[in-house]
């Protein structure tokens, strides 16, 4: 059983033609079988966790009762994305299941929307945020090397608190970016051979094997995103985390989610003291 | 059609003697199992060594597939009736003439006398890609090698290029549309009757497939309803050669007269697209008016309105364009002003 299905082009090679689907399967399981995993270990052998707090009572007070975290524009960015992401990976995986419909059209708009969703985030990410505050930096990686010392019992001093975002999310971040890069890249040219009345249909722009790597990309790249999608509903619906989904709804979180897990010296909001690793003061999604 | 290369493939051949008993084995079998009519496009298929099915189910010796049964609303013809019997049928012929000229443009005689009417409907598209085994989308592949620019696509869709652009070549398939035929299938969740175009499956929906039927289901009888006996009828198949073919493209109507003008019309088409089309906003275009030039002109236009040539094949809009004026206003007032 091979994780590619292949093919005899008319030029007698053997080329690949897509990914075998019981990979959707494999995705979906493994999906589900990380949060039965999380959701076990986190309710019954997790420790509680301990960061290093010293915030001054003048840093304290000058915090709002509502820090801002994702401005108006971030926030339309993240759910436009969203929901072109689910309208992608129902169109697309629905049909191989047995679910039959007209998909195709509706996959390329979504592609397309995705696809120009994505343009925007990079362009406002890079210029009029700070680009940094998403990639993981020094502090992350001694704070996970500590977490993770102190979760098998070893002696380690507590991590700092977070910056603006947890590690775990600076990793599903990365991740994202390159399987949704992935897709969205193979996807743009293999709407040349479909009709969109954008492109002009060109089926023989590439040769079997070029097109046929970038299908195995393109399902490859789709049946991660099904397993990364449930993870990150999950920790989306997850009682711990309910305030960081709802600063995606709202735009702000609460003072005191804030100073629980958040470091007002990595992460500074307006008002407060300025951030000793950032450029400034932060008004949300820098 | 493909070049005949190898032997068949081995399979288990099971020749049930019942409709019951062949859906059976149908389930039984699943995916596993290719049905056979009269075999004309199944040889290819497996001689080809393209189709390698593990099981071959034989219908052949199931009479009760065969024959033309008058009923309460009409008459019902079994799968596995051939093209000849319909052909001569006395009933078909004086109130359903139409499936009677469709079925006789059908290939050759020697083919006639041994295709089936069930197997007319189910054959493959015509595609020689897709038929020659290369991995084009409807093979399962990625691709469409009779897509523009460069593949050979003349004989190819104008409508419904949706990845595949191969064309449903039933020649007997318009003027069943156009009878509001109604397809039998036995499922294993029972009989199940559903209108002849809806029989039909798109690239859109499902691009390896060609119909409803699922692994397991028998197409056992049509049903022609007697509301359209007798109607007025228009049949043409165009072809390269007069003789054994594959149609250009199809025309069937239907049509029910109020004095001069049309009061019921039923239009439909084959070769266009990849799944037969019956042309229902001409056929709303055109109630209510006589069956004149004027109005076939109009219809004709109508029809094409849609349509997207590939590289090859654009002298199908003037085709087509032509065929549904004939269909409504006859050859003789089809004369383009």
């Amino acid at each position: 059983m091979g994780l590619i299905q292949w093919a005899i082009s008319p030029w007698g090679r053997t080329v690949p033609i897509h990914i075998a689907w019981f990979l959707i399967w494999v995705c979906a399981i493994g999906g589900l079988t990380f949060m039965i995993v999380h959701a076990l270990y986190v309710g019954i052998f997790a420790r509680p966790k301990k960061f290093a707090v010293n915030d001054s009572p003048a840093v304290v007070a000058a915090i709002p009762e509502r820090v801002p975290r994702h401005s108006l524009v971030a926030r339309a960015f993240h759910w436009v994305m969203a929901i072109s992401m689910f309208a992608l990976l129902i169109t697309a995986f629905l049909p191989k299941v047995g679910v039959k419909f007209d998909w195709v059209t509706y996959h390329w708009i979504a592609g397309l929307v995705l696809t120009a969703s994505v343009l925007f985030h990079i362009v406002h990410a890079s210029f009029f945020l700070d680009f940094w505050s998403i990639w993981p930096d020094k502090i992350d990686l001694r704070d996970a090397k500590r977490r993770m010392m102190r979760a098998f019992g070893k002696d380690a001093p507590p991590p700092d608190r977070f910056a603006k975002y947890p590690l775990e999310n600076k990793f599903y971040h990365a991740v994202i970016l390159l399987a949704g890069l992935a897709v969205i890249i193979t996807g743009v040219f293999m709407m040349k051979r479909v009709n969109t009345g954008i492109f002009v249909r060109n089926p023989y722009l590439f040769g079997d094997m070029t097109w046929g790597m970038m299908y195995v990309l393109h399902g490859l790249a789709g049946v991660g995103l099904i397993a990364l999608i449930m993870v990150h509903v999950y920790f989306g619906i997850r009682p711990e985390k309910l305030p960081i989904t709802k600063s995606m709804i709202f735009g702000y979180m609460e003072k005191d989610f804030y100073l629980e897990e958040h470091d007002p010296q990595r992460w500074a909001v307006e008002g407060s003291s300025p951030s000793k690793e950032g450029p400034g003061l932060a008004t949300g999604d820098d | 059609m493909a070049v005949i290369r190898d032997v068949m493939p081995a399979f288990d051949l099971l020749q049930p003697t019942s409709a019951a008993d062949a859906q059976k084995l149908l389930e039984q079998h699943g995916e596993e199992a290719w049905v056979m009519a009269g075999g004309l496009d199944s040889f290819d298929w497996l001689k080809d060594r393209i189709k390698k099915p593990k099981v071959l189910v034989d219908l052949s010796g199931v009479d009760e597939l065969k024959g033309v049964r008058s009923t309460s609303d009409g008459v019902e013809i079994g799968a596995m009736t051939t093209l000849t019997e319909i052909v001569n049928h006395p009933v078909i012929k004086a109130q359903y003439g139409i499936l009677s000229e469709a079925a006789e443009l059908v290939a050759s005689p020697q083919i006639r006398n041994q295709g089936t009417l069930g197997g007319n409907v189910s054959q493959d598209v015509r595609c020689w890609y897709y038929r020659e085994g290369w991995p084009c989308y409807r093979g399962g592949g990625n691709i469409c090698y009779a897509d523009t620019p460069v593949g050979r696509n003349r004989e190819h869709a104008i409508f419904g290029a949706n990845r595949c652009v191969a064309v449903h070549p039933a020649d007997t398939v318009p003027a069943l549309i156009a009878l509001d035929a109604k397809f039998v299938l036995q499922t294993s969740k029972g009989q199940r009757v559903v209108d002849a175009e809806d029989y039909f499956l798109g690239p859109e929906i499902d691009i390896t497939k060609i119909n409803i039927l699922q692994p397991g289901d028998l197409l056992t009888a049509i049903r022609l309803p007697s509301a359209w006996a007798g109607a007025k009828f228009y049949f043409e198949k165009v072809r390269d050669r007069n003789v054994w073919d594959f149609p250009l493209m199809n025309v069937a109507s239907a049509m029910v007269m109020q004095g001069n003008t049309i009061d019921r019309i039923r239009l439909a088409v084959s070769a266009v697209a990849p799944r037969p089309m019956r042309l229902k906003d001409v056929e709303d275009a055109v109630k209510g008016k006589p069956a004149d030039a004027t109005t076939g002109e109009m219809a004709g236009n109508l029809a094409v309105k849609d349509a997207v040539p590939l590289q090859f094949n654009a002298y199908k809009i003037p085709l087509m364009r032509n065929l549904v004026k004939r269909s409504i206003s006859g050859v003789e007032e089809a004369k383009w002003a």
